[in-house]
Parts: structure tokens; C-alpha cells; sequence
């Protein structure tokens, strides 16, 4: 059996690493977790592919790192419910209205009726202190996006994790948003070759 | 072309989520990710030893006797 030749990509679970050390020291490097919004729907979109989860995903080969690599998942056969299409779509729906809240917030922020919010809320719940990654010269709706998108992107790691450690260690790719909407955009434009 | 093996991955495509997880792990490259819609395995390079099948975290292949 072949060995699998090593690419630069493999190492792009490292990138999970810095984006989550980064926004502990500023909190507008969170900006850059938009590159995992961005990226898959170009391929989707672009390429009719999801080369993204494929290939590029940091997330999904810190996963597998950790989960197979390192061994820290259990291992156990995630219930039928959380692989159905409606928890799928369902969260996937959910995610994106969170999504569209943290630029709802930014407008009202930019446009002066709310205040900027220094925390980062994780699980759409619990609010932690996070205002020493913002200094005041920033453009408060710009620190508002960061805030919210950090949430976010901490939110689905920490789910991912509790995911990977109880189920497979890419079990979260099962319900991922950004997955399951390009898994439905290349759906859309796949045309079945006969062979 | 050479001998086929006795067993083979096969991938139900309503449950696959077409992640990689299969492609990633197979040690003979046999899956590819057809179109970002499902998995499927080459048959000539498949050697049916249940790797993908293992790691699939949708629980979406399974190894069968080749018919």
C-alpha cells in the first residue's frame, strides 16, 4: 500500500491553532475566520466541489489529528437523528440567523443606537470578559463584527470538539453549516454522468 | 487489469455528507469525492479493508462481499 505523500495543506490544522491563540491577543485578527466563510462557497460555487473540506479544511484535520492522531476520541456511533437531513439543514439555518444577528448587531453599532459589546458570548449564552483585545482607536462596528464572528467560530469549535471526543473524530462535518450548504450548492449543479 | 479483491467499500450516497474523511484515510487512494455530492470508491483500487468504513463519521460505507 502506497504512503500518502505529504502536501503543505496537511499542515492547515496548525492554522486552528493561531486564528484562536490570535484572537486572545487581538480581536480584530478574528476578521480572518471569514476565510472559512468564503473559501468553501468559492469552490462550491465556483469549482461545483468541496475541495474546502476535502482538502483545506483546518478544522476538520485538527479533528482528525486530535481524534485519531492523539486519540482522544471515544469513538461511539453517533445517533441517526443527529446524521438526518433535518438536524442538518436545521442547524445549518440556525447558524446562518446567528451569523446574519452578528451583522445586524455591527450595523446598530455603526449606526450609534447600540453600544459596542467587549465580549465574546460562547454557546449563545455565556458571556465572557474580552476587552483587553480592543483598544479604543479600532472603528467600533469593525471590533463589533470581530467580537461576534470570534463567538461564533468558538462556539462551533468547542462543538466540534465535544463532538469529536464523545462520536468520530470528524463528526462534525456530519452537521457542519458550511459543509452541508456547499454539499447543496454542488448537489444543485451536479449533473450525473452515465458511464 | 488486476484481480479484483473479494470485498469493496460501498458508500450510500443519501448519507454521505462528502467531507474526505474516506478519501483522506484510504491507503490505496480508492475514494474520491465525486462532484462534492457523495464518495466513490474505485473498485479496481479497492481493497475492501474498511479503513473509510471505520472513519466515516456519517456512518455512510460499509464493506460487502463483492456480488
Amino acid at each position: 500500500m502506497k504512503k500518502q505523500q505529504r502536501h503543505w495543506y496537511h499542515y492547515l490544522w496548525i492554522w486552528s491553532i493561531i486564528y484562536f491563540s490570535l484572537g486572545f491577543v487581538n480581536i480584530l485578527f478574528a476578521w480572518l475566520g471569514l476565510i472559512s466563510f468564503c473559501l468553501p462557497l468559492i469552490f462550491a460555487i465556483g469549482g461545483g466541489n468541496k475541495l474546502f473540506c476535502n482538502r483545506y479544511c483546518d478544522r476538520g484535520q485538527f479533528l482528525r489529528v486530535m481524534g485519531s492522531q492523539v486519540g482522544l476520541s471515544l469513538r461511539r456511533e453517533m445517533p441517526e437523528w443527529m446524521k438526518g437531513k433535518v438536524f442538518r439543514y436545521g442547524f445549518m439555518v440556525f447558524f446562518f440567523a446567528m451569523f446574519f444577528n452578528i451583522i445586524y448587531v455591527s450595523w446598530l453599532v455603526a449606526s450609534e443606537i447600540q453600544g459596542i459589546q467587549e465580549a465574546v458570548t460562547v454557546l449563545w449564552t455565556f458571556q465572557l470578559p474580552w476587552n483587553w483585545t480592543y483598544s479604543a482607536g479600532i472603528t467600533p462596528w469593525v471590533a463589533q463584527f470581530a467580537f461576534g464572528l470570534y463567538s461564533l467560530m468558538l462556539t462551533s469549535e468547542i462543538i466540534a470538539i465535544v463532538a469529536m471526543f464523545i462520536y468520530k473524530p470528524r463528526s462534525w462535518c456530519v452537521f457542519c453549516p458550511m459543509g452541508t450548504l456547499t454539499q447543496t450548492i454542488c448537489k444543485a449543479k451536479y449533473v450525473p454522468t452515465t458511464k | 487489469m488486476g484481480k479484483l479483491s473479494p470485498r469493496h467499500a460501498v458508500v450510500d450516497s443519501n448519507m454521505c455528507v462528502a467531507c474526505g474523511t474516506c478519501a483522506d484515510v484510504c491507503p490505496t487512494g480508492a475514494m474520491e469525492i465525486v462532484s462534492g455530492v457523495f464518495a466513490k470508491p474505485t473498485e479496481e483500487k479497492c481493497v475492501g479493508c474498511g479503513i473509510c468504513a471505520k472513519e466515516c463519521p456519517a456512518s455512510a460505507i460499509r464493506v460487502e462481499v463483492r456480488s
